[in-house]
């Protein structure tokens, strides 16, 4: 049990470098990593502090701790996931227009351009 | 040719194509043929093949995409086009010959009378056909028996592609439409809307060229992601209200 958690902390403490290192390189913009950091942060403070971790293992009625860590990660995880999902969708959203805008003003611009040389 | 409508009634032909230089210039010529002085544009959905100066070549108008958005992308590309220009119908067919633009006279005609938001143009109209393969017959089996419900009458076609619209539709298909395997969703769309909609019998044709986006395997996909896209629609529905006869369609 006490290996599981110190994987644990191991895995949050290396999350929270990767993030950091991945915002400073300019690789995730801040308001992207601030989920990740959160899941990472929880992660690290349920695997350290063993009070709070055996009470929400007792609430959540499950036996072993760890597994409820587990549990807590797998569902944070799951959140941070569908929010970058809804992030996607919006951005996807907007590629499409962006992408039939440029073609509709390109098509416009052509179009222009071919009228005023048949006329002059 | 210029693309401008002359009336408010004026028709705009689009064509949404994807690789199909091997046939989208034949389809081109057969569309001034049926439908002489009518403006063609073809939208090309980033193909890496020739189509777009092949489609020039034959005598349309081509509005390139930059980036490949797939086939419900194309589309709204060119009804939001034909909507900005002031169209007042637009007729779409697919690029790969399959759709015989022979009919796009009964389509407009059936457009301009029926009081009616779509025209669809429906293999099935006059009775059980062949179908390309085992799955996609089983798919629209399975969607007609779907959409029945839903749509309140029979929709024979479903999966046609070859369809009509008035400015009404395209006003509602300019601000949003579905982006893969547009044409089920669509129809949910309408009936949300309380639009209406009548179905023409036509013929299809064997492709000209290219290869067909949906092979068997993504057949499984597509019968999910059109469930889905349907089931979503359906939560849309924005109450319990008929059009009345006359009445303006509400955006």
């Amino acid at each position: 049990m006490e290996g599981l958690l110190n994987f644990l902390t191991g895995l949050s403490l290396l999350l929270m470098v990767m993030v950091l290192v991945s915002v400073r390189r300019s690789h995730t913009r801040v308001e992207y990593s601030v989920s990740w950091l959160a899941a990472a942060l929880a992660l690290l403070v349920l695997a350290r502090c063993r009070w709070l971790l055996n009470w929400l293992a007792s609430v959540l009625g499950i036996d072993s701790p760890p597994m409820a860590l587990l549990t807590l990660v797998g569902c944070l995880f799951l959140l941070v996931l569908f929010r970058l999902s809804v992030i996607l969708s919006t951005l996807k959203d907007a590629n499409i227009a962006l992408t039939q805008r440029i073609a509709i003003l390109e098509f416009q611009l052509e179009s222009a351009n071919e009228e005023s040389k048949s006329k002059s | 040719m210029t693309v401008a409508p002359r009336r408010e009634d004026s028709l705009l032909i689009i064509v949404p194509a994807f690789n199909e230089a091997a046939a989208v210039g034949r389809v081109v010529k057969e569309i001034h043929e049926a439908a002489p002085g009518i403006p063609v544009v073809v939208v090309d959905d980033c193909s890496k093949d020739a189509t777009a100066p092949v489609a020039h070549a034959a005598g349309a108008r081509v509005l390139r995409l930059p980036f490949h958005l797939g086939l419900g992308g194309a589309v709204q590309a060119g009804y939001r086009l034909a909507f900005e220009l002031g169209f007042g119908f637009v007729i779409r067919l697919d690029g790969d010959g399959q759709h015989d633009p022979s009919y796009i006279p009964k389509i407009y005609e059936a457009l301009r009378t029926n009081a009616c938001e779509m025209v669809i143009a429906s293999r099935f109209e006059d009775g059980p056909v062949k179908h390309s393969s085992f799955l996609r017959g089983l798919g629209i089996r399975f969607f007609r028996l779907v959409l029945r419900p839903i749509m309140g009458k029979p929709v024979h076609d479903p999966t046609s592609g070859f369809v009509g619209v008035n400015r009404a539709a395209l006003q509602v298909f300019s601000a949003s439409f579905p982006l893969e395997y547009p044409e089920i969703e669509t129809l949910v769309v309408l009936q949300r809307k309380a639009f209406r909609f009548v179905e023409i019998p036509c013929h299809m044709r064997e492709r000209m060229g290219g290869r067909s986006s949906i092979t068997a395997v993504k057949s499984l996909y597509y019968i999910f992601h059109v469930l889905m896209g349907v089931f979503v629609n359906v939560l849309k529905y924005e109450g319990r209200r008929r059009r009345k006869r006359g009445a303006e369609p509400r955006p």
